[in-house]
């Protein structure tokens, strides 16, 4: 594990560092009210939480040309969970938006992570489609999971494919945002998946 | 040893992300260099300081007598991130809070193998 020792250098005395888990994340992004933080709920041992980007802030360290800078002042409000996974790692679980207006704060969010959950409601297929061309370019391991609001799923998941035109190796599985076991499962299938790509 | 000794075998490479604090004094340039899900812990020397803190540092190390992100940080002092970032950065440059990231990446910064095995075996024994 890798933390910042601390030792308090004018008193000369060490202090006992304790230990730090390591934060591990993945993201959730999808549409609007497809269902991302019921998703993040269903799993997160906290309330989720909510937290603000704030666009000019961020943009200012990605790219200092100050391209972003122009929308200033823009917020973007993210839920997220937590999973503990033992005493020592800890799973973030963050849903975001999935227009293409917040891509800016995507970079930040991607680095490091484990891969991307693009949930999908086949009523509104369009609206996962900015997520699924950010992943595909970024390279980030991805899962399209269609949420079945009421346990139906209404199309055959390879036409969803066909209609998304996601490639063949992107995984895509159905599941219940507000089921715990289903919600496993998407996320095991994204980490299997990201597995596969880096071995 | 010293917090940013970039000879301190247990922080290596990762010394840069706290590093820019210390050389510029900057509040925000380095404000991304920590990732949203840093996690962080009061030391000991931040504990035996709380009394001294100002308000934001205080609750900050309260807070850190158990261990959570800076994204928890800016959730529950409802600041945006990177005003959480800096806050942060600033109290493990004085020794008050010590950080944790995943230090098993590969070079494009995501976890390596042995990680999402880690991360596999926890989801499945949920």
């Amino acid at each position: 594990m890798v933390f910042s020792r601390s030792d308090t250098s004018s008193a000369g005395r060490v202090v006992e560092d304790g230990k730090v888990p390591i934060p591990v994340k993945m993201i959730v992004a999808g549409g609007f009210a497809v269902g991302k933080t019921t998703f993040v709920t269903s799993l997160s041992e906290i309330e989720p939480l909510t937290t603000e980007a704030n666009m000019t802030q961020v943009s200012e360290g990605i790219d200092d040309t100050g391209s972003a800078t122009s929308k200033r002042g823009t917020t973007v409000a993210m839920d997220f969970g937590r999973i503990s996974l033992g005493d020592d790692l800890i799973l973030y679980l963050f849903g975001t938006p999935g227009q293409e207006r917040f891509h800016f704060m995507w970079d930040d969010l991607v680095r490091g992570a484990i891969g991307a959950v693009v949930l999908v409601d086949t009523t509104r297929l369009q609206d996962c489609f900015p997520a699924v061309d950010y992943f595909e370019r970024s390279g980030l391991p991805f899962v399209v999971a269609v949420n079945t609001f009421h346990g139906q799923l209404h199309h055959r998941l390879e036409d969803v494919r066909e209609a998304l035109a996601v490639p063949g190796h992107v995984p895509m599985v159905v599941t219940d945002a507000r089921n715990r076991e289903a919600t496993k499962a998407t996320l095991l299938e994204l980490v299997q998946h990201a597995l596969a790509q880096s071995r | 040893m010293t917090l940013n000794d970039p000879t301190t075998d247990a922080l290596h490479s990762r010394s840069l992300r706290v590093r820019p604090y210390a050389l510029t004094g900057g509040r925000t340039r380095s404000s991304t260099d920590l990732p949203l899900e840093t996690i962080v812990r009061t030391t000991a020397h931040g504990a035996s300081q709380l009394g001294r803190l100002t308000h934001e540092r205080r609750r900050i190390a309260d807070m850190g007598r158990e261990p959570l992100a800076i994204a928890e940080i800016s959730a529950h002092l409802h600041v945006p991130l990177g005003v959480a970032r800096v806050l942060v950065g600033d109290m493990v440059t004085d020794g008050l809070l010590m950080t944790a990231q995943a230090p098993q990446t590969s070079p494009d910064a995501r976890p390596d193998v042995s990680l999402l095995e880690r991360v596999l075996h926890g989801l499945q024994s949920l």
